[in-house]
């Protein structure tokens, strides 16, 4: 019978539709994975953001990752019970990213203030020296800021508690 | 669990109506950054709005579009203030300062309720709405403290703002057994933690609180009683669910 270490590393191939070099594993937001019997496999998700627009696309592209390996009954459920927080992301999700060209949110301890999000690290040069133009970004979980030394714009995963 | 689903409705009108309204501003903002900004709180408040019609659905009422799109205006529990025009970037910005503050406070709240299903989503709400609330302050200061004409326009406003804000916190009937049962503070103890929280920011903004003197509450919304601006805007909002309810589009 399939394991549920296996299940989990079948679905880090699975990324996020509006960032395609994070894994939802990495994210954070596939808070349970259960195997309920012979190829029968329950998954529970959350969204970074309660009015995101792409969580049934996520339940759906995580079904189709469970089918590819052949689960015959799946179950993918979206809940509040273990609501995400952006520091649930993972090492590798922070170093991911970068990579896309997003300053990785800050970790927070429980608390996001002004302070947090004014100087963000710039993703192109590493400065410290940025400010933050506006809390919305081109989806709801990004910011946006301008670094003032390499005179970029540039984009910022939010931190939420 | 009529006490409860009083509640549910109140909030999940509130934030249906004023995501709707955010959404106006969409290609209208004043600069693109606050197109941006109101558009994506449209996005946050109608997904807010859609988690706790969730939960009504979960107690036996209609599943969330049909019971977000399929109602009269009369049907509605939001409070007449935020069914009003946007108006000028001056009202819809002093609205959303005075609307967003009493929201984050309330979900501060539920998410102690006893009532689980809505505690476990305030938890999540009030987490986002720290960014709405950023907004409202950073604009309120800048406008408040910009030039002769932002500040007189703000000071307007907020005077006309005023006693529609009030009627935010209109009782239900079902207030007494919401606080006993530790599933809600109330209004009254909300507007209370409200007006001491926005008083100062308003005054770092150079505005003034209208009088306590002239302070009359604007109720009937929690009740179903409207302005007809509601009716323009659930027949717009609802125009395309309507023509062919239960389409999957």
């Amino acid at each position: 019978m399939i394991t549920e270490k296996e299940i989990w590393s079948a679905l880090e191939v699975v990324k996020d539709p509006e960032i395609p070099t994070l894994s939802m594993v990495d994210m954070g937001i596939i808070t349970k994975v259960e195997v309920r019997g012979e190829s029968n496999v329950y998954v529970e998700m959350t969204p970074t953001f309660t009015g995101c627009p792409a969580i049934k696309m996520m339940e759906n592209m995580v079904a189709e990752r469970l089918k590819e390996i052949g689960i015959e009954t799946i179950q993918v459920t979206t809940t509040f019970d273990k609501p995400w927080n952006s520091n649930k992301l993972t090492e590798r999700g922070l170093m991911c990213l970068k990579k896309h060209g997003l300053a990785p949110p800050p970790k927070h301890e429980g608390e996001i203030t002004m302070e947090l999000l004014e100087h963000s690290v710039c993703p192109h040069c590493g400065s410290k020296n940025t400010d933050m133009k506006t809390p919305f970004g081109p989806t709801l979980c990004r910011s946006m800021h301008y670094c003032n030394d390499c005179l970029q714009a540039f984009e910022q995963f939010k931190p939420v508690v | 669990m009529e006490h409860i689903k009083e509640l549910l409705y109140k909030m999940a009108d509130d934030l249906l109506v004023i995501g709707h309204r955010n959404s106006e501003w969409t290609g209208l903002g004043p600069i693109l950054e606050e197109d941006i900004a109101f558009s994506s709180m449209a996005q946050d408040k109608i997904g807010h709005s859609q988690a706790l019609f969730q939960i009504l659905h979960e107690l036996g009422e209609p599943e969330p579009d049909t019971n977000a799109f399929m109602r009269e205006a009369k049907q509605f529990h939001n409070a007449q203030f935020l069914e009003l025009q946007n108006d000028d970037y001056d009202f819809s910005t002093i609205r959303h300062f005075l609307f967003d503050h009493a929201d984050q406070l309330r979900f501060d709240n539920l998410a102690n309720s006893s009532y689980e299903p809505l505690a476990k989503v305030a938890r999540k709400i009030k987490g986002e709405l720290k960014y709405h609330v950023f907004h409202a302050d950073i604009w309120l200061n800048k406008l408040g403290n910009g030039n002769e004409q932002s500040h007189a326009r703000m000071q307007t406003a907020l005077n006309n703002a005023w006693n529609y804000a009030l009627g935010m916190f209109e009782k239900g009937d079902y207030e007494a057994q919401l606080i006993a049962d530790n599933i809600f503070e109330g209004e009254q103890s909300l507007q209370n933690r409200w007006l001491s929280v926005i008083t100062p920011i308003i005054e770092k903004a150079n505005l003034k609180i209208p009088a306590e003197k002239d302070w009359e509450p604007i109720l009937g919304g929690r009740k179903g009683y409207h302005t007809e601006n509601l009716e323009q805007l659930v027949t717009e909002m609802s125009e395309v669910f309507r023509i062919e309810p239960g389409a999957e589009w």
